[in-house]
């Protein structure tokens, strides 16, 4: 039961840390992006090609796949994301899709249709026995490295000028703009650095979520559901979404094996219909 | 903005239309069960263009209903009710009966939770068919299915010879109803929903009915085409209801030009013999390149095909 919920804890805060950036996308710029996946994919590869192919260590391939994924999102960003800010939902699904097919056959034909294998370091592998209970050392780490990075994006978000910026920029994009802030600087940072976190999560996550090339479509419609459940344009409503979806998610497989993914499919519409706006979304 | 054919005089670019779709049986014998197919996506192509085109949802789960036509016609046949006309029936009413009871869902929310319950709509029902491996064959599919002849008469071959000429009657007269409904006052106060959802209700129209009608209209003739695929493939498999086709009738849909009925033919019909095409040499190069031309495509050619045709006429008139 606790171990059932301490899974179920991991894998929410990886969802989390995946979906963040594509919160801040849909809230901020109202970009349905179905491609947010691929950034985390791209993570997961930079981290899996980094450790197996130059024998960077572990630690150390994180920050790696977290930048490249940054500078991948910036580049996108400047070059086609922005001209699609106003456009309508279709050209922006139709778009996104695209996006999407391109990784998937990009990340085949570089590496093969398989799942990436990378050997987790010595010290992260293995138990904790606990009075009677298993936790996983890596599920652990995972989560001690989720709550580190959630807390600094919650100062980022609280303290620091930037993150003034980017709540002005949120609550209200004119008024921001009339008050002299750069809001299209503001979007760019914060496209760059959802798409870096995203990142971090597929490389967190090649452990957890596995890698291969069809990684952007599996884990789609989780994505989505977190911050649609959660609210878009916040970053309190995807973490309680994405720990309460991790938690009912890793529950629904190991009570009810023969349901799968049948559960959270439904909650989702259930939710969906009951709160159109996501359990803590504000209504404009 | 996007034009419907407007009355019901056919022009005779219409006539020639449907005339080389019956000529294309006789011209290329060897690709009639490509051809078979390439109708019978079509018909959900046209589906989706009432939701889309005329209502203006964005959905990201029409194959849910486009799956419910194929298992029910699928399932029927398994169980020895092999006649083809009542089977088209049956699965173009139960996947209109879905319809209407998603279309509440949908017409409750705005834009983006449209588009998430369409979304979770098709994942639900396609992990359902996967789970019911029972009734619905899994990851296998429905297989052994032995349809009855069309009209007690054509059996269906393996030259698609029947599937063609099936799947043409039924696009054809769906199509003209279409025509006619696009035409109407009812299919003239979606396409004001579509363009100005405030100003509708103040000119007394029931905007959420008419996209109930709509939505279930959509889904009906959707369950239609997916009940033609279970008939004349003789097999139901799990990929009827996936993502991965919904997403593909939708560009197939915009490709072609969205809200004037012939586009969802053109765009599918192009779409379906550049796959069969480029997906022949390698699976992956086709995935890629259909990527990068949807991006150009939002980018540079909006209207589709049909839109880029009307702009050349257009610019053809002003000298």
């Amino acid at each position: 039961m606790i171990g059932v919920l301490f899974d179920g804890l991991a894998y929410g805060a990886l969802l989390f840390l995946v979906s963040v950036g594509l919160s801040v996308t849909m809230g901020l710029m109202n970009f349905v992006n179905l491609a947010h996946g691929a950034f985390a994919m791209a993570g997961g590869y930079v981290c899996a090609v980094a450790m197996t192919r130059w024998g960077v260590p572990f630690l150390a391939a994180l920050p790696l796949a977290f930048v490249a994924t940054a500078l991948l999102g910036a580049i996108l960003e400047r070059t086609l994301y922005r001209r699609l800010y106003g456009a309508s939902q279709l050209d922006q699904v139709l778009f996104s899709i695209g996006l999407t097919f391109v990784a998937i056959a990009a990340a085949t034909w570089a590496f093969g249709a398989g799942q990436q294998p990378v050997r987790l370091p010595g010290f992260l592998r293995g138990q904790w026995t606990v009075a009677g209970t298993d936790f996983g050392v890596y599920r652990a780490f995972l989560l001690a490295t989720v709550a580190l990075v959630s807390g600094a994006l919650a100062l980022m978000v609280a303290r620091t000028r930037f993150g003034a910026r980017l709540r002005a920029a949120v609550d209200d994009g004119i008024a921001a703009r009339g008050l002299g802030i750069d809001v299209d600087r503001v979007f760019s940072v914060a496209f760059a650095l959802g798409s870096g976190l995203a990142g971090l999560g597929g490389a967190l996550g090649i452990e957890v979520l596995g890698l291969d090339a069809s990684f952007p479509l599996k884990f789609m419609v989780y994505f989505l559901l977190v911050v649609v459940v959660g609210g878009a344009g916040s970053v309190k409503g995807p973490l309680v979404a994405a720990l309460l979806l991790g938690v009912v998610d890793v529950a629904g497989k190991y009570y009810v094996p023969q349901a799968g993914a049948f559960g959270i499919y439904a909650a989702m519409v259930v939710l969906l219909v009951a709160f159109p706006h996501g359990l803590f979304g504000r209504r404009h | 903005m996007q034009r419907a054919p407007a009355d019901a005089c056919w022009h005779w670019a219409e006539m020639v239309f449907w005339l080389a779709a019956l000529a294309a049986f006789f011209v290329f014998p060897g690709y009639r069960v490509l051809g078979s197919q390439v109708l019978i996506v079509s018909l959900f192509a046209l589906s989706l263009d009432i939701v889309l085109g005329f209502a203006g949802i964005v959905s990201l789960g029409h194959a849910a209903f486009f799956g419910v036509g194929a298992y029910t016609a699928g399932l029927l046949a398994l169980h020895g009710w092999n006649e083809p006309f009542s089977g088209l029936v049956a699965g173009t009413a139960l996947a209109a009966l879905a319809g209407f009871a998603v279309s509440w869902l949908v017409v409750r929310g705005e834009d983006l939770a449209r588009l998430m319950v369409t979304l979770g709509v098709g994942v639900l029902l396609y992990e359902a068919a996967n789970r019911a491996a029972p009734i619905t064959g899994g990851i296998d599919g429905l297989s052994g299915i032995a349809m009855g002849k069309v009209f007690g008469i054509y059996a269906f071959d393996l030259g698609g010879r029947t599937a063609y000429l099936y799947s043409l009657g039924v696009l054809f007269l769906v199509f003209v109803a279409l025509r006619r409904v696009a035409a109407s006052p009812f299919g003239l106060s979606l396409q004001g929903i579509r363009e100005n959802p405030r100003r509708m209700p103040a000119l007394g129209v029931a905007v959420r009915n008419r996209l109930v009608a709509a939505f279930t209209l959509g889904a009906a003739i959707a369950g239609l085409a997916g009940a033609l695929l279970a008939q004349t493939t003789q097999f139901v498999g799990l990929d009827t209801l996936g993502f991965p086709r919904s997403a593909e009738v939708l560009i197939m849909l915009v490709l072609g030009g969205v809200g004037r009925l012939y586009g969802a033919i053109v765009g599918t019909a192009a779409f379906m013999i550049a796959q069969d095409t480029l997906a022949g040499i390698d699976p992956l190069y086709w995935q890629f390149w259909l990527g990068v031309a949807l991006v150009a495509f939002v980018f540079f050619a909006r209207g589709g095909i049909l839109g880029a045709i009307d702009a050349l006429r257009g610019s053809r008139r002003r000298p």
